[in-house]
């Protein structure tokens, strides 16, 4: 849905969704990048199992919530990406003890 | 800059940094108070001003003029002893100044003696019936992605909606060589004659004359629809097309990509939760606090300046946080106030801000089937409630949305009413046929964002605190 500006010239990070590397810029949020990025990365929510994507991108909605480096319903448009970390598409609830 | 604050009290805290936050920790500071500024977001800027110290988009037109004056705020910002943390989520607020604030995911408390909250706006719910479905955002979310990152929507897109914020982006988008495919204008014919009366104030702003040529700009490249009265996403698990109703015929176009916009309103969690008097307000169809002419609401000691204090934008938030710094100046260092900038002269950038704001206010008042909506639209995201749910509930005895959680959990899930308040109370009100300040608005409680019970247990007792609740 969203393309890279060619101007934007930023250095690279790499991220890890669902264990597939994913480019992204330093200065990114989790949700921008995961946006940014190819995969299919709906969460599904914990009433319905509806499929959800980000809505406001500025930690109103909490349709961003993905799991970030094994801590569950974190704000994806809230937290910076750095190098490595891992993000798992968070489907229903959060998981006890994550 | 994602550490625990480095003192207990504070002078002044200021908890946002959008244009109010930035000019009121300045102004703060340069009166010599200790002072403290707590933000939820990445970088300085807020909303209009984000990603200003970072953004990748530098060439300056590209995000127009308007956008780099956040630049000057944040250097004097810089210039001064504020302290500053960012990824600072304040979720608790009280009568006695207490702040609690989660940084890197443990809580510290600070107290303060003058408390400036600056909590900004967000973007009026848009509840139309497929809104949920992945692939329609709010206008502000393209903007932020835009602004903090250089994307732009590369799909088949849609912008829909009013407002001044809604051509900004569109121009931007295209500016950077994104794409829009059409823009579906809701604004209310009759809206134009009600404005009217207010023009002359309007054509004398700088929104005039920089609306036009935007507007200008978006229209010799996009196709634009205006008079749209009915507007729906559509898609299985994914939008695939919106459709929408124009001078009486229906139309559905294919997108991927949808962006809403509306309007902004006051981010109210944190006032209200700290017990601030809140009224509803009639033009700007949204709650605002009762606030003086320096911004001190019904609490003592906590101010709101910006645009939480009344939509009005933001030349006039970057005022109306001096005003407030200097009005806590006055009360805890009178010497060092009179150094400050004089009232008399903040007054009267004041008025010059908010000059042109009922004429758009009422040009951009949204029509009541883009607020109110009926049958299966959702209404509360969260826990995934409809219209309908909530008018059932009326029917067998909810008054108020405080009895509707009970009922149905509207505003009981993490965004804790943000995105459903309004509707809300404004559904329920129809219904009811009340006004919606009889019908009244959640009791809004601390933690206002949520935190994990860990986090909780982990905070700092004292032995009184634990003799407090431990029994035997």
């Amino acid at each position: 849905m969203f393309k890279r500006f060619e101007q934007d010239k930023r250095p690279p990070v790499q991220i890890f969704v669902d264990g597939i590397a994913v480019a992204a810029r330093q200065g990114d949020t989790v949700s921008a990048a995961l946006l940014a990025s190819s995969c299919d990365v709906r969460r599904s929510t914990a009433v319905s199992g509806a499929l959800r994507l980000p809505y406001c991108m500025m930690g109103v909605c909490f349709d961003c919530l993905v799991t970030i480096d094994g801590v569950g319903n974190r704000q994806g448009c809230l937290v910076p990406v750095t190098e490595g970390m891992q993000i798992e598409i968070q489907k229903g609830k959060r998981e006890i003890g994550k | 800059m994602t550490v625990a604050p480095k003192r207990e009290d504070y002078d002044v805290v200021v908890i946002g940094a959008g244009p109010a936050g930035l000019a009121a920790a300045a102004t703060s500071a340069e009166a010599g108070l200790s002072t403290l500024l707590l933000d939820e977001n990445i970088g300085p800027g807020g909303q209009v001003f984000r990603a200003i110290a970072s953004t990748p988009v530098t060439e300056r037109n590209q995000l127009g003029a308007d956008y780099w004056v956040g630049a000057d705020l944040v250097q004097a910002l810089r210039a001064s002893n504020a302290e500053v943390i960012h990824r600072a989520t304040v979720w608790s607020l009280d009568r006695n100044l207490e702040i609690a604030v989660s940084v890197g995911g443990a809580s510290a408390f600070v107290k303060a003696k003058r408390v400036i909250l600056a909590t900004g706006a967000l973007e009026r719910p848009f509840p139309i019936p497929g809104w949920t479905l992945p692939g329609v955002m709010t206008a502000g979310a393209a903007q932020t992605m835009l602004k903090s990152s250089a994307l732009v929507p590369d799909r088949r897109t849609v912008i829909a909606g009013q407002g001044p914020l809604l051509w900004l982006l569109a121009a931007q988008i295209l500016r950077l060589g994104g794409r829009i495919d059409r823009i579906l204008d809701t604004t209310e014919r009759g809206n134009y004659f009600a404005a009217l009366p207010h023009a002359f104030a309007f054509l004398a702003s700088p929104y005039f004359r920089k609306g036009l040529s935007m507007m200008r700009e978006v229209k010799a490249k996009v196709q634009v629809v205006s008079g749209v009265t009915e507007l729906a996403a559509s898609g299985d698990g994914q939008l695939a097309g919106v459709s929408y109703v124009a001078g009486g015929k229906r139309e559905t176009i294919p997108a991927d990509l949808l962006l809403l916009h509306q309007g902004v309103v006051p981010n109210v969690n944190l006032a209200m939760a700290a017990g601030v008097d809140h009224r509803w307000d009639d033009l700007q169809l949204c709650w605002s606090p009762v606030l003086d002419a320096s911004g001190n609401s019904s609490v003592a000691g906590i101010a709101i300046a910006g645009d939480g204090a009344g939509i009005g934008g933001a030349s006039a938030a970057v005022v109306r946080g001096r005003i407030a710094a200097r009005a806590a100046a006055e009360a805890l260092a009178p010497a060092a106030a009179a150094k400050l900038p004089a009232l008399a002269t903040l007054r009267s950038d004041l008025a010059k801000a908010e000059r042109g704001r009922t004429f758009l206010d009422t040009l951009f008042r949204p029509a009541p089937q883009f607020r109110i909506p009926a049958g299966d639209t959702i209404v509360c995201r969260c826990e995934e409630v409809t219209a309908k749910d909530i008018l059932d509930a009326v029917a067998i005895g909810a008054t108020g949305p405080n009895q509707l959680k009970a009922y149905r959990r509207t505003g009981m899930g993490p965004c804790q009413g943000r995105l459903c308040g309004l509707t809300v109370t404004e559904l329920m009100a129809q219904a009811r046929a009340k006004t919606p300040q009889e019908i009244g608005y959640y009791r809004l409680r601390a933690p206002v964002k949520p935190i994990t019970l860990a986090e909780l247990a982990a905070v700092p007792k004292s032995e009184d605190d634990i003799k407090a609740v431990v029994r035997g």
